[in-house]
C-alpha cells in the first residue's frame, strides 16, 4: 500500500500542465529520434540533456522530458525496420525480420499497429515490474556499505560487455580509460590537483556532458559521412496501407507480448543484458516456440514483429530498476539518463527513493502516462513519423550535429568544450572502429570518482588494510557475480554474436 | 596490425598516465591512501589490455580509402573552425557555413547546401534562442 500511495503522489506531480506538455514533447521528439536510423534512444537522450539544463528546468520536469524522449526512442526505432529495414536503433534489429516482409507483402500498416500494441504492452507492464521490484532493490541495496559499493561498481564494469561481447580486453580497456578521464581535475577528498597540467580548463575536471555528446552523436555523424561516401545507405520506399489488423490477428499474438515482455524485463533488469538481448532472446524463443521448423517465422510472421518488440520496450522498463534503485546502469542509455541525475545534483541509489520521493515517483508516473500518449501518437498517428523518413539524412545529420553544437555551447559558453567534443566525436570514430565499445568509457567517467571514494571510504575504514573489499559475504557475492559475468562472454560470447548475425542474414 | 597500433598507444597512454598519477602533488589533507592509488590501478589495467591488444590483436577492421579519411579528417577540421570562430562571427554567420559544407559534403548540390545552412541556422536560432531562450554566440552584429 506505502507503494500505492507513493505513486498516488506522483501522479498528483506528473499531472500538472508543465509536466504532461513536457512528456508530450518529449514522447513525440523520442519517436522522431527513434525513426530515424542512426539516431537511436542513447544519442536522442544525449543531444537534449544541455537542452533541458540549459531551459533551466526543475530536476523532475527535465527528468520526465528525458526519459519520455527515452521511451519515445524505444517505440519510434521500430518504424523504420519495418519501412525500410534499416533499424532505428540497434534493439530493433530484430524487428526487421518478420517486419520488412510483412511491408514487402503491403502489411505495413498491419505491422506498425500491431508492433505499437506490443511496444505498449511491453513498456506498460515493465514499468509496473519496476514499481514493485526497484523498492526491494532499494532494501537491498540500503545493506551496502563503501566497500560493497566499490564491488558493485567493479561487476557494472565486468558485465557491461555483456554476453555477446566478443574481446572483454576491449571493454575493460574502455572502462579505465573512462575511469581515468573521470581523475582529471581536483581530488574531491583533498583537494591535489590531478592531470591538470596547470591548466585552466581542466580544474573542474572534463564535463561528462561534452564527452557524451560527442562520443556518440558527433561520431555517428562521422561514421555517417564515411558510409555515405561507399554508398552503403539505400533508399526503400513502401507503402503503409491499412492500419488496422484484424482482431484474430492480434489476439493470437497475446500470448507472444506476454512471453517477451517476461523475457525483455528479465534481461533489462539483469546487468549487461539490455534491450538488444531483450529483443534478440524475445524473438529467437517465440520462434522455438511456435514455430520449431522455421516455416512462418522470417517470411511476415506477425508474432516475430510483437514478441521483439515487446521484449526491448520490456527491457528498456527494466533497465530502469537497477539505475534508479542501485545507481548503476545496465546500458548505454540508462548510463546517460544518470548523466541527467549527476548534472541536476541527485544522487542516484537507494537513497534516492528517501531523500527525493517526489523525483522518482512523479517520474514513473509521467511514464505510465507517456505510455499512453505513445500508444497514441504511434497508431493513429503513425503516418506523421513515416513521413519523416522522407526527409533525406543527408540534410537530417548536419542538424543534429549544429544542436548538438548549440546545446553544449549554451551549457558551458566556452569554445574550448566545442572543441574538445569534436576532438571526443573523432575519439569516438577510431575507437568504434576498432570495436572498442563506447559505454563503458561514458559510464567510467560517470561512475569515475563515486567509485573512487568508495574505495577510499572503505580503506579509512579498514584503516587501509585492502581485505576489507572481501570482507562480507554480500561483497564477495558481488564478486563472484562480476568474475563470472567477465569471464563467461569469453567462452559464449563468440557463439551467441555468431547466431544473432545468422539470425539477421538468414 | 590496427589493434597492435592500437595497444602501442595504449601502453604509451597507461605509461604517461602513471607517470602522470605520480606527479600528483599532496596537499595538506589527507587520507589512507591517497590521491594517487586509484589512479595507479587504472593505469595499470591501461597497460594490462593495451599488453593484450599487442599479444593476441583482433581481425583487422574495415578501414576506410584515404578518400574518405581526408573526408572525416575535413569535417572534423571544419567543425573545429566553427567552434573557433563561433566568438568571432557569432552563432548565424558560423552556422551557415558550417552547415553548408556538412550538407554539400553528404551529396546536395552547393546551391541548396547553402539554402539548407541558412534555413538551420535560421531555424535553430528562432527555437533555441528567441522561443526557448537558450544563449548563443553573440557575434560582431548582435546575433
Amino acid at each position: 500500500m506505502d507503494v500505492l500511495s507513493s505513486l498516488g503522489d506522483g501522479f498528483a506531480i506528473a499531472l500538472t500542465a508543465e509536466n504532461l506538455f513536457l512528456a508530450l514533447v518529449g514522447c513525440f521528439l523520442g519517436t522522431l529520434m527513434g525513426a530515424l536510423p542512426g539516431l537511436g534512444p542513447a544519442n536522442g537522450v544525449a543531444i537534449m540533456i544541455p537542452i533541458a539544463f540549459s531551459l533551466g528546468l526543475g530536476p523532475t520536469p527535465s527528468l520526465i522530458l528525458l526519459t519520455s524522449i527515452y521511451y519515445g526512442a524505444m517505440y519510434g526505432g521500430r518504424i523504420s525496420s519495418i519501412l525500410l529495414n534499416i533499424p532505428g536503433d540497434e534493439p530493433a534489429m530484430m524487428t526487421c525480420l518478420d517486419g520488412y516482409p510483412m511491408a514487402q507483402q503491403g502489411r505495413a500498416g498491419e505491422a506498425l499497429t500491431l508492433s505499437g500494441i506490443a511496444s505498449f504492452v511491453g513498456a506498460f507492464f515493465a514499468t509496473c515490474g519496476l514499481v514493485l521490484l526497484a523498492p526491494q532493490l532499494v532494501k537491498i541495496a540500503l545493506l551496502f556499505g563503501p566497500a560493497e559499493y566499490f564491488v558493485l561498481f567493479t561487476l557494472a564494469f565486468a558485465t557491461l560487455g555483456g554476453i555477446t561481447a566478443t574481446n572483454q580486453a576491449k571493454s575493460a580497456f574502455a572502462a579505465a580509460f573512462g575511469l581515468g578521464i573521470a581523475m582529471i581535475g581536483s581530488d574531491s577528498q583533498t583537494g591535489s590537483q590531478r592531470f591538470t597540467f596547470d591548466h585552466i580548463h581542466l580544474y573542474d575536471g572534463i564535463d561528462f556532458l561534452i564527452a557524451i555528446v560527442g562520443l556518440f552523436a558527433l561520431s555517428e555523424v562521422f561514421i555517417f559521412l564515411e558510409k555515405h561516401k561507399s554508398g552503403e545507405i539505400g533508399k526503400t520506399g513502401a507503402k503503409v496501407g491499412k492500419l488496422l489488423p484484424d482482431w484474430k490477428m492480434v489476439r493470437r499474438c497475446i500470448p507472444t507480448m506476454g512471453r517477451g515482455t517476461i523475457i525483455g524485463f528479465i534481461s533489462g533488469v539483469l546487468p549487461g543484458a539490455g534491450a538488444s538481448l531483450g529483443s534478440f532472446l524475445a524473438y529467437s524463443l517465440e520462434k522455438q516456440a511456435v514455430d520449431r521448423k522455421g516455416e512462418t517465422f522470417g517470411e511476415g510472421d506477425p508474432r516475430g514483429v510483437a514478441a521483439p518488440e515487446a521484449g526491448n520496450n520490456a527491457a528498456s522498463g527494466g533497465a530502469l530498476v537497477p539505475m534508479l534503485a542501485l545507481g548503476v546502469p545496465g546500458s548505454g542509455t540508462t548510463a546517460v539518463l544518470l548523466a541527467v541525475l549527476l548534472q541536476l545534483n541527485i544522487t542516484p541509489g537507494p537513497l534516492l527513493f528517501q531523500k527525493n520521493p517526489d523525483v522518482v515517483w512523479g517520474l514513473i508516473a509521467a511514464l505510465f502516462i507517456g505510455n499512453f500518449m505513445l500508444l497514441i501518437m504511434n497508431i493513429p498517428l503513425v503516418g506523421l513519423f513515416t513521413r519523416v523518413l522522407l526527409v533525406p539524412t543527408r540534410i537530417l545529420m548536419p542538424v543534429v550535429a549544429m544542436i548538438s553544437f548549440v546545446g553544449i555551447y549554451s551549457i558551458t559558453g566556452s569554445t574550448f568544450d566545442v572543441m574538445l567534443m569534436v576532438g571526443f566525436g573523432v575519439l569516438g570514430w577510431v575507437l568504434r572502429k576498432l570495436t572498442v565499445p563506447l559505454v563503458p568509457v561514458i559510464l567510467g567517467i560517470l561512475l569515475g570518482n563515486e567509485m573512487e571514494v568508495n574505495l577510499r571510504r572503505a580503506l579509512t575504514i579498514s584503516d587501509g588494510d585492502w581485505s576489507i573489499l572481501v570482507g562480507s559475504p554480500l561483497a564477495i557475492i558481488l564478486w563472484v557475480i562480476a568474475i563470472i559475468g567477465f569471464t563467461l562472454p569469453i567462452f559464449l560470447g563468440r557463439r551467441m554474436r555468431r547466431r544473432m548475425e545468422a539470425n539477421r542474414s538468414g | 596490425m590496427s589493434d597492435r597500433i592500437f595497444g602501442g598507444f595504449g601502453l604509451a597512454l597507461a605509461i604517461f598516465y602513471i607517470w602522470a598519477a605520480s606527479i600528483i602533488p599532496d596537499s595538506f589533507m589527507v587520507d589512507v591512501i591517497g590521491p594517487r592509488t586509484f589512479p595507479y590501478i587504472v593505469g595499470g589495467v591501461l597497460g594490462l589490455c593495451s599488453l593484450i591488444f599487442i599479444l593476441r590483436p583482433d581481425s583487422e577492421p574495415d578501414w576506410p580509402h584515404f578518400r574518405e579519411l581526408l573526408e572525416i579528417g575535413m569535417a572534423a577540421a571544419v567543425m573545429l573552425l566553427y567552434g573557433w570562430m563561433l566568438p568571432e562571427f557569432g552563432f548565424l554567420i558560423s552556422t551557415v557555413f558550417a552547415t553548408a559544407y556538412l550538407t554539400w559534403r553528404l551529396g546536395t548540390t552547393p546551391l541548396m547546401s547553402l539554402v539548407t545552412g541558412a534555413l538551420t541556422s535560421v531555424g535553430i536560432y528562432v527555437v533555441f534562442h528567441l522561443i526557448l531562450g537558450l544563449s548563443l554566440a553573440k557575434g560582431p552584429f548582435g546575433f
